[in-house]
C-alpha cells in the first residue's frame, strides 16, 4: 500500500510522467521498426543507428539555422526527411535488389549497414558529445502548480499518441496504406492486380526509417547525442515491438508503456536493477503469449 | 573418387595440427597471442553453426552462452577461490545448462519469433551482468584472472587452447557425423516429414542447443584462458551476430567454414586496426560483400569449384 501511496504522491508522479515521455520516443522509434518488420518482414538492424543519424542531423541542422527556435523546429523537420532519404537511397541501392533472400541473410545485411553508418557518424561528427540546445519557449515547468513537469516532456507526451493515430491513418484509411498492408500479406498477389510493389516496399521502409530519425530528432534535446546511442535502443525497440507483436503499431505502443512503466517503476523499486525489470517485463510477456500481446501480421 | 578426396583432406588436417603445433617456437608472442584468439572465435562459432547451419535454428543471441562460460570460469576462481580446473569444467556446464533453459522456453517457436525470444532471454542475462556491480564487476567485467602456472604463460594458455579446441572440434565432427547430426539436417530441410517419420523434432532440436551452447561455453573459457579476463560486450547482442557473420563469411554447410571465417576476421581485425580506427566501417562494407556476392561463404566457394558436381547449396533454402 505504501507503494501506491507514494506513486501517487504528485512528486512520483511528475517522475513517472517524465519516463512515460521518454516511453513516447522509444514508441516511436519502434514503430517505425514494426511498420518494417510487418510489410517488408525484415528486422532492421540499422534503424538503431539511423535514430543516432536522426539526433546528430538535429544538432547539425539546428546549428546551422543558428540554434533558437528556428533551428529546433527545422531540425526536427529537415532531420528525419534526411534520414528518410539515406534510406531511400540504401533501399533503392541495395535493399530492393535482395527481397528475394531469406529472412536471416536480410537481417543479417542491416547488421552490416548498422556497422557502416555507426563508423560514419563517427567520421563525420567525430567522437565528443553534442547537445541540441532547446529554445525558449520549452524551458522551464508546465504552468500547473502541483506538477513540474518540464514543458518538453509534455510536448513528447502529445507527440506519442499523434504519431500513433498518424499511423493507424496511414495504414487503414489511406490507399497506399491498405496495398501495403495487403503486400505484407500476400506480395504476389498484389503485384498480379497491376501494382508496382518494390515502390510500395520502399515507401513503407522510408516512412519507418522517418519515424526513426523523428525519434532521433526529438531525443536530442534532452540526452547527450553520442556514439553507441544506438546500440541500446535498438535492442529496446525490438523487444518493445516483439512484445506488442510483429508488425502491429497499437502493439507497439502497448510494448512501449510497459517497458517505459516497468522500468520508471523498477528505478523506484530497486534503483541498481530498474534496468533490468523492462527485460523482465518482456520475458514474462513473451512466456505467456509467446507472438506477442496483440496480433501480429505475421 | 570420395575415398581419395577424404584421403586428401585428412592428410591437411593432420598437417596443419602439426604445423599448429610446432607454430609457438617460430612466432613472437603476441601472435601466438592471435592464434589463440582465432581458435577461440573459431571455436564459438563452429557451435553456432551447429545450430544455425545444421539445424536451421535461429539462434540469434548465441554470445549469451559464450559469456555465461567466460563469467562462469572467471567468476568460479576469483569470486568462488574454486581450483581453476574445476572452474573449466563448471563454466561449459553451466552455459550448457543455461541454453537448456532457455532452449526449454524458445523451442516452442520456430524461426524468426524464436530468435526474437532468444533475444529477448539473452538480453535478460546481459542486462542482469552487466548491473550486477557487486558479483559481475558490472561493465568492468573482471580482469586479472589468475590461472594454474602450467597454463598461465602464452605458450601453456595457446597449447591448452590449440588441444581443447582440437579436441572439441573432432567431438562436434563426430556429433555432425552421427545419426543424430542427420537427424537434425534432415529437420533442418524438412520439419514436417522428419515429424512424420517418427522424430521428436522439438526434442532433437533442443539436445542440439545444448551442445551447442555447451562448446560456446568452452569457447568462453578458453577466452578466460588466453585473455585472463570476461567483461559484460562478451554477452552483447552485436557479437552474437558478428559470430554469424563468421559463419557466413566462412559458409555456413560447411564443417570447417566458421573456423575459416573467425580466423579471417579476426586476423583481419588485428591488421586493419593498427591502421585505421574505423575497423568497424570496413568490417561492415566486408559483411555486406559477403551477403551480396558469396552468400555460400568462403570454404563453400571453395568447394563448389572443387566439386562441382556436388551440391552445396547457395542460398541457404531452410
Amino acid at each position: 500500500m505504501d507503494l501506491i501511496a507514494s506513486i501517487c504522491s504528485p512528486a512520483l508522479l511528475c517522475q513517472i510522467l517524465v519516463g512515460l515521455s521518454r516511453t513516447t520516443i522509444l514508441f516511436i522509434v519502434a514503430s517505425g521498426l514494426s511498420l518494417i518488420l510487418g510489410v517488408l518482414r525484415i528486422p532492421n538492424i540499422a534503424h538503431g543507428s539511423l535514430y543516432m543519424i536522426g539526433a546528430f542531423m538535429a544538432f547539425t541542422v539546428s546549428k546551422l539555422f543558428g540554434g533558437g527556435t528556428t533551428g529546433f523546429w527545422m531540425a526536427m523537420v529537415l532531420a528525419p526527411l534526411a534520414v528518410g532519404l539515406l534510406s531511400l537511397i540504401a533501399e533503392r541501392g541495395i535493399f530492393s535488389h535482395l527481397y528475394e533472400r531469406e529472412h536471416l541473410m536480410l537481417l543479417l545485411l542491416t547488421f552490416s549497414f548498422a556497422l557502416i553508418f555507426g563508423d560514419l557518424v563517427k567520421l563525420i561528427w567525430g567522437a565528443e558529445y553534442r547537445t541540441l540546445q532547446l529554445p525558449e519557449s520549452f524551458k522551464g515547468p508546465i504552468p500547473v502548480e502541483s506538477l513540474p513537469i518540464p514543458i518538453y516532456n509534455m510536448f513528447l507526451l502529445i507527440i506519442g499518441p499523434l504519431v500513433a493515430v498518424g499511423l493507424w491513418f496511414l495504414t487503414n484509411k489511406t490507399k497506399i496504406g491498405k496495398i501495403s498492408r495487403a503486400a505484407a500479406v500476400d506480395r504476389e498477389m498484389v503485384g498480379a492486380v497491376g501494382i508496382n510493389v518494390s515502390w510500395v516496399f520502399a515507401f513503407v521502409f522510408v516512412i519507418g526509417c522517418f519515424l526513426a530519425g523523428l525519434g532521433g530528432a526529438l531525443v536530442a534535446p534532452i540526452v547527450n547525442i553520442t556514439l553507441g546511442m544506438d546500440h541500446t535502443l535498438i535492442m529496446e525497440a525490438f523487444l518493445i515491438v516483439i512484445m506488442g507483436g510483429l508488425g502491429n503499431v497499437w502493439g507497439a505502443l502497448l510494448g512501449a508503456l510497459i517497458f517505459g512503466l516497468t522500468q520508471s517503476l523498477g528505478i523506484l523499486i530497486w534503483p541498481q536493477f530498474g534496468i533490468v525489470f523492462p527485460y523482465a517485463a518482456v520475458v514474462i510477456v513473451l512466456f505467456v503469449r509467446p507472438r506477442g500481446l496483440l496480433k501480429s501480421t505475421w | 573418387m570420395k575415398q581419395e578426396t577424404q584421403g586428401k583432406e585428412f592428410w591437411f588436417i593432420v598437417g596443419l595440427f602439426i604445423v599448429l603445433l610446432l607454430a609457438p617456437f617460430a612466432l613472437k608472442r603476441f601472435y601466438i597471442y592471435l592464434l589463440g584468439l582465432i581458435f577461440v572465435n573459431g571455436l564459438f562459432a563452429m557451435s553456432l553453426n551447429l545450430v544455425l547451419g545444421y539445424g536451421g535454428i535461429f539462434q540469434f543471441h548465441h554470445a549469451v552462452f559464450y559469456g555465461v562460460g567466460a563469467y562462469g570460469t572467471a567468476l568460479m576462481i576469483t569470486k568462488l577461490g574454486q581450483p581453476a580446473w574445476l572452474a573449466f569444467i563448471v563454466g561449459p556446464l553451466l552455459a550448457a545448462f543455461v541454453s537448456l533453459v532457455m532452449g526449454v522456453i524458445c523451442i516452442r517457436l520456430s524461426k524468426l519469433y524464436f530468435g526474437m525470444l532468444q533475444i529477448s532471454l539473452g538480453s535478460l542475462v546481459w542486462v542482469v551482468v552487466y548491473r550486477w556491480y557487486d558479483f559481475t564487476g558490472g561493465d568492468n567485467g573482471i580482469h586479472g584472472v589468475t590461472l594454474p602456472s602450467l597454463i598461465a604463460s602464452t605458450k601453456g594458455a595457446y597449447y591448452f587452447t590449440f588441444l581443447v579446441t582440437a579436441a572439441s572440434l573432432l567431438v562436434m565432427y563426430l556429433i555432425v557425423q552421427s545419426p543424430f547430426g542427420r537427424a537434425l539436417q534432415g529437420i533442418r530441410d524438412n520439419p514436417v516429414r522428419s515429424e512424420a517419420v517418427g522424430m521428436h523434432v522439438r526434442l532433437q532440436q533442443l539436445v542440439a542447443l545444448v551442445i551447442a551452447g555447451f562448446f560456446a561455453g568452452v569457447a568462453g573459457t578458453l577466452f578466460v584462458v588466453i585473455d585472463n579476463s570476461a567483461f559484460p560486450d562478451m554477452l552483447f547482442w552485436t557479437l552474437s551476430l558478428e559470430i554469424v557473420i563468421m559463419c557466413l563469411v566462412g559458409g555456413w554447410f560447411t564443417f570447417f567454414g566458421p573456423m575459416l571465417g573467425g580466423a579471417i576476421m579476426v586476423a583481419l581485425r588485428t591488421f586493419a586496426s593498427t591502421y585505421t580506427e574505423y575497423w568497424t566501417l570496413i568490417q561492415g562494407i566486408i559483411f555486406m560483400l559477403v551477403i551480396i556476392f558469396l552468400p555460400e561463404g568462403v570454404l563453400g566457394y571453395i568447394l563448389r569449384k572443387l566439386k562441382p558436381h556436388k551440391e552445396v547449396t547457395a542460398k541457404g533454402e531452410y
